[in-house]
């Protein structure tokens, strides 16, 4: 059979979905990414391998292999060990543990799932948050026999820092303690309290045996007690939150320049957020140069609109300069473009954080050389206290003040882990050596396309950057100044009272020129000082837009 | 709103990470291996650079022992896309008389396919090369990165593999060091399939049943794609409706007993099916670890 045959049979054929078994939905099934964590031993492993093979996931030639390998490194004595499924690395299956984060896939008729199935040993904090990155919903496994422990709340904690909302609550090895009730109740009630400042949207809790597959994907009939749904239920059934695409305003990292010939010159990259029509007007980021957007390329062709997700090239009616690292942004919606940021980093590198030390930042398309500056203060995981810190050794993580060496638009993590995740590398080893979270309490932003702040927020972030921190040597200064100038106004009364004699007319001066000679000298320096930071600003973004993006 | 698809998330993304590649390495490379899922690869490609072509070449590493009509698809597919396509055979092992029959499934594959790529991307020096490797195939696969760092000497370090948050890939290296770049990572056998179905790709016809001359070995039936292939005492050809899931050098890939001889029959049959794709890959067999030793050798 030719190829073209093969291709006329393929044109032929029926679009998928017509076939039998676990797919009659491809156009409108969804799909949820979940992760697991748990401690050593928790039984994660074997509930993602009975999972898969429940599901129809694990074929019989998997399962030959598997328990081949059961008997060989199996720690379930004579029965299937289901952590051998996914454990793939040959030192996870020497020493029973998992290391690195696993990637599994399976289906059922309403759901495709993507598992990442990750390491509980702190020893391996980084793999855990890669894995929990890109999930929808955390399945956090925990012993009945053990109850919470520190593991629980630090592997809970890392799941809201990389922007989980959902957790699952698996309270294992239910078998080994009688199924009763009273202790998955306890246990239920001790996690809730010790998760409470996480910002868990939603919390459910599953008692379960993974090794017997009770309430797994089917209900227990030990523990009639119980009434919600086995977990896989749940997992099928569970209501995410509308994604990106429901934000106003699209944002769109430019992540390479499309010039095929001289008649096109095209923007390509993934729309990070809202929307984008043929004819929107856009911004492009750090230098706030406008234009309109032409053509919209998506993988099926051109297209009138797009949502976010989608993979885009997009073309602009004027010609303006626009680079990878570059974000098209809705001229209504523009994030702010800073060169300094607050940000919480988990410390991924073997090597400890240098302060003062240069690194390499990566934030969706863009690089910049940063130094980081100030650490303010570190996160204890197992009490979720600030507790004050000199360093970061991996897998600490802690509140630090970043400078670029160019301005970035970016965001909140907490409102776009597009533009609010980023990750620092070492200039010389290469090794990734935090991951960063921009923290919703910014420094000021640079001037260039910045978003204008408003109100009382204004006002309250001008009024602290003026008088700075508590114990400052800023906050001396300003207290200094203050003295001085009361000084200056009480000198000024004094001196139209001995002209005047009138009391009431030299404390009427005193008092005026107390009041409004700050405003006035106020206003003209603030006038001046943003004159000077445009000018700054300009000058800086001329010059860094001939910079490459190499590190 | 519509949300988007399975696949539609899993287009997007891929097309991602050929776009992150090509706008960061500097001599980025397709490993085009024929099957199904560089079928895949190089359609997303296409989409990815559009209106333009990839700007990469294709690389084959042929054995000399794939199925003739492997090669002569091969060769339709650059040539219908306008694609450059470089085909390079390891000639010292050639030399050396390795094969499959003679030497091994373990040595043939070392020496023509391992060695072959290697010498490859340094004669090129391409520095990224795609593959069409998902991580549902294999354990290991199942805990590789999408930017999979080589040492010069092609060496992987599963120890050793950098974090990748988000989409966020740290796609810094030094001198000598390069890429294996998995799109497909994400992807299933299943999404392979209805994608190629949706999309309608081209596929090698040796996917859909026909009759086709071929040998009972063990638990496979292989096929007699030329006279090199020799006869044990006792073996006869017979003419059997088959196909296969996956493709590989001939005398060393399992066909499969099948009246399916459309796209459709082959998803109904996939999902109907207690093994694997790659139960008919000999080389899969050397025992629980040899994909790990594979790979840390420099196999993709």
């Amino acid at each position: 059979m030719s190829a073209l045959k093969a291709r006329q049979r393929a044109a032929e054929a029926p679009l998928p979905g017509n076939g039998p078994a676990n797919d009659d939905g491809l156009q409108t099934r969804s799909l949820l990414r979940f992760i697991t964590c748990g401690s050593v031993d928790d039984g994660k492993s074997t509930l993602i391998g009975r999972i898969l093979y429940e599901t129809g996931a694990v074929f019989e030639d998997q399962l030959g292999a598997l328990k081949r390998d059961s008997r060989k490194f199996g720690t379930q004595g004579d029965k299937v060990d289901f952590a051998l499924l996914v454990d793939g690395l040959a030192a996870e299956r020497e020493q029973g543990i998992t290391i690195d984060v696993a990637y599994r896939y399976f289906s059922t008729p309403r759901r495709s799932f993507i598992v990442a199935d990750t390491p509980g040993h702190e020893q391996y904090t980084r793999n855990m948050a890669t894995g929990a990155s890109t999930a929808d919903l955390a399945v956090i496994l925990v012993d009945a026999r053990l109850g919470l422990l520190s593991q629980t709340l630090r592997h809970s904690f890392i799941v809201s820092l990389v922007g989980v909302r959902h957790v699952v609550v698996a309270v294992n090895k239910m078998d080994l303690v009688g199924y009763d009730q009273g202790v998955f109740e306890r246990i239920c009630a001790a996690y809730r309290s010790a998760v409470a400042g996480l910002g868990f949207t939603q919390i459910r809790f599953v008692p379960i045996s993974a090794r017997d597959g009770d309430n797994v994907t089917s209900a227990s009939a030990s523990m009639g007690w119980y009434q919600g749904a086995p977990l896989l239920e749940h997992l099928e059934t569970v209501a995410i939150e509308a994604g990106n695409a429901a934000h106003p305003g699209a944002v769109l990292p430019v992540q390479w320049v499309n010039r095929p010939n001289s008649s096109f010159r095209g923007y390509s990259g993934n729309l990070a957020r809202g929307h984008l029509a043929i004819g929107d007007a856009v911004a492009v980021l750090p230098s706030g140069r406008t234009s309109r957007v032409a053509r919209i390329l998506t993988p099926a062709g051109d297209a009138g609109h797009a949502a976010a997700g989608q993979a885009l090239t997009v073309t602009i009616a004027d010609e303006i300069d626009i680079s990878r690292g570059d974000v098209l942004v809705a001229v209504a919606h523009r994030p702010p473009v800073r060169r300094q940021l607050a940000a919480r980093l988990l410390w991924t590198g073997e090597a400890p954080l240098a302060l003062g030390g240069s690194y390499a930042l990566k934030l969706a398309s863009s690089q910049a050389h940063v130094v980081v500056r100030t650490l303010h203060h570190g996160i204890d995981v197992a009490t979720l206290a600030q507790v004050p810190v000199t360093g970061l050794a991996m897998n600490d993580i802690g509140l630090a003040t970043i400078d670029l060496d160019r301005p970035l638009a970016v965001l909140p993590f907490a409102e776009s882990t597009e533009l609010g995740g980023f990750i620092l590398i070492d200039r010389i080893s290469h090794e990734t050596v935090a991951f960063g979270f921009i923290a919703e309490d910014d420094p000021e932003p640079a001037e260039t396309g910045a978003r204008s702040e408003s109100g009382f927020a204004a006002l309250r972030s001008k009024l602290r950057r003026h008088a700075g921190s508590p114990g400052s040597a800023r906050r001396a200064a300003v207290a200094g100044l203050g003295l001085g100038q009361a000084a200056a106004s009480l000198l000024i009364g004094g001196l139209v009272y001995g002209l005047t004699g009138s009391l009431p007319m030299a404390l009427l001066v005193a008092a005026s020129d107390l009041v409004l000679r700050p405003v006035l000298l106020g206003g003209a320096w603030t006038a001046a000082h943003a004159t000077w930071r445009r000018r700054q600003a300009r000058n800086r973004s001329l010059a860094e837009n001939v910079l490459g993006d190499g590190i | 709103m519509i949300a988007p698809s399975h696949l539609q998330r899993l287009e997007a993304e891929a097309i991602f990470i050929l776009r992150e590649v090509v706008a960061t390495c500097e001599n980025p490379v397709l490993l085009y291996s024929v099957g199904k899922d560089s079928a895949v690869l190089l359609h997303l490609a296409m989409k990815a650079f559009s209106p333009g072509k990839p700007p990469f070449p294709l690389l084959h590493v042929d054995t000399t022992w794939k199925f003739q009509e492997m090669i002569a698809f091969r060769d339709q597919t650059a040539a219908r896309l306008g694609l450059d396509l470089i085909v390079h055979i390891n000639q010292d092992g050639v030399k050396a008389g390795i094969n499959p029959i003679a030497s091994g499934s373990r040595i043939h594959t070392d020496v023509m396919k391992t060695q072959g790529l290697k010498q490859a991307l340094d004669m090129h020096g391409f520095d990224a090369a795609f593959g069409g490797a998902r991580r549902d195939e294999e354990k290991t696969r199942a805990k590789e990165r999408v930017f999979s760092l080589r040492s010069a000497d092609h060496r992987w370090d599963p120890k050793n593999q950098r974090p990748e948050p988000w989409s966020l890939f740290n796609t810094a290296k030094k001198a000598g060091e390069s890429f294996r770049v998995f799109p497909l990572s994400n992807w299933t056998e299943a999404d392979v399939w209805d994608y190629i179905a949706l999309e309608s790709i081209p596929v090698v016809p040796l996917y859909f049943a026909a009759p086709r001359p071929v040998v009972r070995r063990g638990d496979a039936w292989i096929m007699r794609d030329d006279e090199r292939l020799p006869l044990q005492p006792g073996e006869v050809v017979e003419t059997r409706m088959v196909r296969f899931r996956t493709l590989g050098c001939y005398p060393l890939t399992g066909a499969i007993e099948s009246g399916a001889t459309t796209l459709t029959d082959i998803i109904a049959e996939m999902r109907a099916s207690q093994s694997s794709e790659r139960q008919g890959r000999v080389i899969d067999h050397d025992g629980s670890g040899s994909m790990e030793q594979k790979k840390q050798e420099g196999y993709f």
